[in-house]
């Protein structure tokens, strides 16, 4: 046993000795999630962080409801996606997700969520606001705040509107913020409403044209209220008063904030998993896990002997490694997850039995442990390098199709995998290598030599 | 040694018959449901309903439920074991009030709906044809890399077309098989194509271009130590050499992902059914099949008069 051997091993079992300390106890000091940089600042933890399958939950994905030819930017999703966040995050929930998906979705991830449909109706209240104005001639009865009403959204600026309908002058996507506080003459509580710089001019022209006459604000084609526009109104400000109480005034302001929804959103699609459901599945998988990896470990010992303990030993780190990354990264962990885990690590002794083969045939052809140990590692080594690559390559697929429609379950399995497929490299060639080598040098190649039962053969 | 190029014959036979009786399930399957294999909601859209009920229920009344909210043409099992009184539902695309209704119904009916451990799923027809677009180019591209990958690691053999074209064939024959499982299941079981049955297939694909490198890397290496002998020799020796290690590594990912069949939940079975299948196909054909083709087309070329 040379120096470098001696290095290597001291190297692994204190990445071993590491890696179990941040592996196994559930109780860290803080300084040491401080230290995880790369996580976000709020939630850096050294926990596994389970997907929706495995602790219920739902995951919801919604698309903008506007004609299929119909442009959307990049902002306006994104602003869409914001307020969504903004109702989600009024859930009080622990860690949910609100991605915008292409051009046109918005997936929602509510982990942990005890009740679905109160989740669902919270989003999905998120309507869009309009200001309107009403069809010529139009009475108190078509004014009327709850009046179900439609609109001309979404038919383009400069139609005319069909008989009944309601012009659509701005949308919600132009409001800048809206509060209620009380009128200080009157002391009448009423709201305020800013549009953004951009839409000021365009809400000063148009009241300027249409002083004395009544604009309604409509929220998901209901309308909210129709106050007359009094004066022009310059400064992109304008005040909703009459008829309110402190609390209606303060419900619209609400509605009116988080309504700002710059595009309506219609869910196409919606997964919704029992939270016990998860628990059951976690149980399963991890009982599944130990007897799978078990047989594992039996057969490398069986057949493979003092190689097989090397290999075991390896085996050992590697699920010690990957668990550790899972953790580290984080990696989110589902069902597909931990079956392309358990599968990658059955593979992973793959490299160890090339190996191993190898070695067994150049004892066969007479040649030395030590030298047919070295032979069969690095002979093997193009071997294992192109059928990694073929995995990482299929991995790769799976990720992009995975991600062409927010299929957790697919990247889930995709990415224990690949992760899986890499830190083989390491621990199957170098790891197992060292050893095998510390193995060989402890018992003395001359009695290995003398009990050929040790390596099976 | 086993000689293994003398009984090439009866293993492309032993290939012919699966290929036949996978195509046959997934005619069969053509025939019953209009899909070689049976698409889940994934792909078509619609809504799968899973739900645990705590005291035992009868089909009829979990039925009747659905057609009370409008539902008519429903798909009811059982799942996993009877002990276990979960049921699954199938229908066409129910809105999130849609499927409340249906739930308050079945509680109304049955008063043993256990939300807590109940999936519903739930994909309207545009994603679905979206998915399904996805899934297509995934297994475009699948291909695609899997061909640059063989011509990429045999570019400096002889003939790299040859052991293409068998890798080629082989993976062919795994996924066909695998298809063909699962299209068997669909009939007997019910299973439904979705996400996850892509994945498990698109593994495959990968896979087994793994198992026939390692064999072809052989024969590649063992061409020029061997100069002089014939090539079926050559093979021979080189399906030799790479058994142990074949068997063995497959031995491996089988124990783990049987575990996964007899241990693991529900969800995954058909998931992991069609990998494991895939892989045993694998095994098959990367050891007998591919090969053997680029054997038989190599003594072809020899036995050719050269020309002149």
């Amino acid at each position: 046993m040379n120096r470098k051997t001696i290095t290597s091993l001291v190297l692994i079992l204190l990445l071993a000795a590491v890696a179990l300390y941040l592996v196994v106890p559930s109780q860290h000091p803080e300084w040491l999630k401080r230290l995880l940089v790369w996580q976000p600042e709020t939630a850096r933890s050294l926990e596994f962080m389970q997907g929706l399958d495995l602790q219920g939950g739902l995951q919801l994905s919604m698309v903008a409801d506007v004609p299929a030819g119909q442009e959307l930017s990049v902002e306006t999703m994104r602003a869409a996606a914001q307020v969504v966040e903004g109702r989600v995050n009024a859930l009080g929930l622990s860690e949910p997700v609100v991605q915008v998906q292409g051009t046109r979705r918005i997936i929602v991830e509510l982990p942990g969520i005890a009740d679905p449909e109160q989740a669902i109706d919270t989003i999905r209240d998120t309507a869009l606001l309009e200001f309107a104005e009403p069809p010529a001639g139009a009475g108190e009865a078509e004014l009327t705040p709850g009046r179900v009403v439609s609109t001309t959204y979404g038919m383009g600026e400069d139609v005319t509107p069909p008989p009944g309908y309601y012009k659509t002058i701005l949308i919600g996507d132009a409001l800048d913020s809206a509060f209620n506080t009380v009128d200080e003459t009157t002391g009448q509580p009423m709201v305020i409403v800013r549009f953004k710089a951009a839409d000021t001019q365009r809400f000063y022209e148009y009241t300027r044209n249409n002083i004395g006459r009544p604009l309604c604000m409509v929220l998901d084609k209901t309308i909210l209220s129709c106050p007359t526009i009094r004066d022009a109104i310059p400064n992109g400000e304008a005040q909703i008063s009459g008829g309110f109480t402190s609390e209606s005034a303060q419900q619209l302001a609400i509605q009116l904030r988080y309504g700002a929804l710059p595009v309506p959103l219609k869910i196409e699609s919606y997964r919704a998993i029992g939270p016990s459901l998860g628990a059951i599945s976690v149980e399963k998988s991890i009982r599944a896990g130990v007897v799978g990896l078990l047989v594992v470990f039996l057969f490398m010992l069986i057949y493979y002997r003092l190689n097989g303990l090397a290999a075991d030993l390896a085996l050992a780190l590697y699920v010690l490694l990957n668990l550790l990354l899972y953790k580290l990264l984080p990696v989110t962990l589902t069902l597909p997850g931990i079956a392309g885990f358990l599968l990658s690590a059955g593979m992973a002794v793959d490299a160890n039995i090339l190996v191993f083969e190898r070695m067994k045939e150049e004892l066969r052809h007479g040649r030395s442990l030590a030298r047919g140990a070295e032979a069969g590692f690095s002979r093997a080594w193009t071997s294992v390098r192109d059928s990694n690559l073929a995995t990482l390559l299929t991995c790769a697929i799976l990720w992009f199709f995975g991600n062409a429609f927010a299929a957790s379950l697919v990247k889930g399995f995709a990415l224990t995998l690949a992760l899986g497929t890499l830190i083989n490299m390491f621990t199957a060639l170098i790891v197992t290598r060292t050893f095998v080598r510390v193995a060989l040098g402890l018992l003395g190649e001359e009695r290995v030599r003398r009990h050929p039962w040790l390596l099976g053969i | 040694m086993i000689d293994f190029v003398h009984n090439r014959r009866t293993y492309f036979i032993l290939a012919g018959v699966l290929v036949a009786l996978s195509v046959a399930a997934m005619l069969v399957s053509y025939v019953t449901y209009g899909q070689l294999v049976r698409i889940g909601i994934d792909f078509k859209g619609g809504s799968l309903f899973s739900v645990h009920f705590t005291a035992p229920v009868t089909e009829d009344v979990i039925r009747e439920a659905f057609a009370e909210e409008g539902y008519t043409s429903t798909i009811v099992q059982q799942l996993g074991d009877p002990a276990d009184n979960t049921w699954q539902v199938r229908t066409s695309f129910a809105t999130t009030d849609q499927i409340n209704a249906v739930l308050e119904r079945l509680e109304e009916i049955t008063g043993a709906v256990d939300r807590n451990s109940s999936v519903v799923d739930t994909v309207e027809a545009t994603v679905g044809a979206e998915v399904a677009r996805s899934a297509a180019q995934a297994a475009g591209a699948a291909a695609l890399v899997v061909l640059t990958f063989i011509w990429f690691s045999f570019r400096k053999v002889p003939h790299p077309l040859h052991y293409g074209v068998a890798s080629v064939v082989a993976m062919l024959i795994n996924v066909i098989v695998a298809m063909g499982f699962y299209a068997l299941m669909g009939l007997l079981q019910g299973w439904e194509a979705d996400a996850l049955f892509l994945t498990a297939i698109l593994t495959v694909i990968g896979f087994s271009v793994q198992d026939i490198i390692v064999v072809f890397d052989r024969i590649r290496e063992n061409i020029p130590r061997h100069r002089g002998e014939p090539f079926s020799l050559i093979v021979n020796r080189s399906i030799m050499e790479t058994l142990h290690r074949s068997l063995a590594t497959q031995l491996n990912a089988m124990f783990v992902m049987i575990a996964i069949l007899l241990f693991g939940g529900a969800t995954l079975k058909p998931f992991i059914a069609v990998m494991l299948v895939g892989m045993l196909s694998e095994t098959f054909t990367s050891m007998f099949v591919a090969v053997h083709i680029v054997g038989l087309w190599e003594e072809r070329r020899k036995s050719r008069p050269a020309r002149a």
